[in-house]
């Protein structure tokens, strides 16, 4: 699937819920399901800090494909994590680079965004694309 | 008793549904609401009398300046300054605080010299003091606080010594909501020399401030904290040392005269205002001082005295909630953690719910830092919050904690 499909998938699973609280407890779900973040990668440099919560990511580049992982302090944070890896996770860094993440808007969680949120997501977006710029940059050199 | 549905009702924001659930307003610290009493008073202004102040010959310029002049009279009687010379108009604390770090620290502070702030204040009440530490090779100490969030007394009497010229303190916590000793730091100050600047961004809206009695050096507020606008604050200096202050901001409305060769200054209080101030906002002050005045400041400190008691006692009963100090003298704020559950989680569901709450460090860094946490989910209350509000927090809380288990 492309990172357009699975993102249509998402919105799809979330038009379900007319609760609000029924869309955060399936996010709190989704932060319980992320696959366990091993301990010694939570480094001071691959924390992203906010004032609200904290994010770590780590990134590595298997075959022409970006795998990434991450964990954050906070269950929604995490769920929210774990939805922008199942979309940009085992991606080709134009993949990654290309994406444009529309759906947190149209699942009304773009309020997790808002730069002032402060809560690690914005800079995690950031960073996934630097890593995807950086892997390419990579590649190209070993041509 | 105050006559609360009244009240309210003066506070139209609190009248609405957000995620469809009736808006619970605990976020007071951050800023409060404004009653209609100021919100029609700033739209009157506008209709009405608006004109730039200190300026024009004509009649609106007259009246538009009286009610700036007249908002000042209103604050130096609201708390007690001797004279509205020792009024100053600023953007906030913020601004207040930086202006007395630049200019006192100007005339006042040089290499040595020890500044003190206490470990719970809010960074608007550090980085300033650090800069001018930086700038004039000065020493900020630190005075600690215990694990109830008060000052150590004894802490503090150890740190004080004829090198201090400063004491930098909030007058209520913003984050714990703890009132500070500040009679007791600024008479001890005074023994050895030291000034002192109080920070009352979380206190002025609570109780009684007398500055003369108190006999503060500098203290300082925000409107928007007290029921008025955004983006207006005030500085409260004794008259001698503002006038020993270097200006802050050159510009107009500080000058008496300007060439190119010599400029002279103008005298208090515009020696210290710049440019044109926010002057709707600053009579948006004396309306809401005048709303306070019409409830009354002690019947507002015994209610809310009474709301933040309740809530305390009701938040304890709440299995795995922890609340941050339990300090003897408190108002208006209450800051905790949920067991296992992160303060941003909690308060994205409170959220939900309908429960505006604060979460995170609070501005407050090095103060977590103290209690080893990252942050705390903060409610903060006001004369307009209710008892059955406090019920639906807590209602909100094992709602929150029956989802993260």
């Amino acid at each position: 699937m492309t990172t357009t499909e699975i993102q249509n998938s998402i919105i799809e699973e979330f038009n379900m819920f007319d609760e609000w609280l029924d869309k955060y407890e399936y996010i709190i779900e989704l932060g319980g399901e992320l696959s366990d973040y091993d301990d010694k990668d939570k480094t001071k440099s691959n924390l992203i800090s906010g004032c609200q919560s904290r994010v770590w990511l780590n990134a590595e580049f298997v075959d022409n494909k970006v795998m990434f992982n991450a964990d954050s302090d906070a269950i929604i944070t995490k769920g929210i994590i774990a939805l922008l890896i199942r979309i940009m996770n085992n991606r080709t860094p134009e993949e990654i680079l290309e994406t444009d993440l529309f759906f947190l808007e149209k699942i009304g969680l773009k309020e997790n965004l808002s730069p002032t949120r402060a809560n690690g997501l914005v800079s995690m977006i950031k960073q996934m694309k630097t890593y995807g710029l950086a892997y390419k940059a990579l590649r190209d050199s070993k041509k | 008793m105050l006559d609360i549905n009244k009240i309210r009702n003066d506070f139209p924001i609190l009248n609405q549904k957000v995620y469809g659930k009736q808006l619970i307003y605990l976020d007071n610290g951050a800023t409060t609401q404004k009653p209609n009493q100021v919100i029609d008073y700033v739209s009157e202004f506008y209709s009405t009398i608006n004109s730039n102040i200190h300026r024009g010959v004509h009649s609106l310029s007259g009246k538009s300046t009286e009610e700036y002049e007249n908002a000042r009279l209103t604050i130096k009687d609201y708390i007690n300054a001797n004279s509205e010379k020792e009024i100053i108009f600023t953007k906030g604390t913020t601004e207040a605080i930086n202006l007395v770090a630049s200019s006192f620290g100007e005339e006042y502070i040089n290499e040595g010299d020890e500044i003190l702030v206490s470990q719970t204040e809010h960074h608007s009440n550090i980085v300033p003091w650090q800069m001018l530490c930086k700038r004039k090779k000065a020493i900020l100490k630190v005075v600690p606080v215990n694990n109830n969030t008060e000052i150590v007394i004894e802490e503090f009497k150890k740190l004080l010594s004829n090198k201090t010229k400063l004491i930098a303190i909030s007058q209520v916590s913003n984050a714990f909501g703890t009132i500070m000793p500040i009679n007791n730091i600024i008479q001890k100050a005074h023994k050895v020399g030291a000034y002192v600047l109080v920070d009352g961004a979380q206190g002025v809206q609570h109780f009684k401030t007398d500055v003369q009695y108190l006999d503060c050096d500098f203290y300082t507020f925000s409107g928007h904290k007290i029921y008025a606008e955004t983006g207006i604050g005030v500085l409260y200096g004794k008259e001698e040392l503002l006038n020993k202050m270097p200006p802050y901001q050159g510009g107009g409305d500080m000058i008496k005269t300007v060439s190119f060769e010599k400029t002279e200054y103008a005298d208090l209080p515009l020696k210290f205002e710049a440019g044109t101030s926010n002057y709707v906002g600053a009579a948006s002050i004396a309306k809401a001082i005048d709303y306070i005045n019409s409830i009354g400041l002690d019947n507002i400190y015994e209610y809310e005295n009474d709301l933040v008691n309740y809530a305390r006692k009701e938040l304890t009963k709440i299995k795995g909630l922890k609340i941050i100090g339990s300090p003897t003298n408190n108002t208006s704020s209450i800051s905790f953690l949920l067991n296992g559950i992160h303060h941003y989680d909690a308060g994205m569901i409170l959220d939900k719910l309908g429960i505006a709450v604060r979460t995170g460090t609070h501005c407050a860094e090095p103060a977590m830092k103290r209690f080893d946490i990252t942050g705390t989910i903060r409610a903060s209350f006001s004369f307009y919050n209710t008892k059955q509000e406090v019920d639906e927090l807590c209602k909100g809380i094992l709602r929150v904690k029956k989802m993260f288990d």
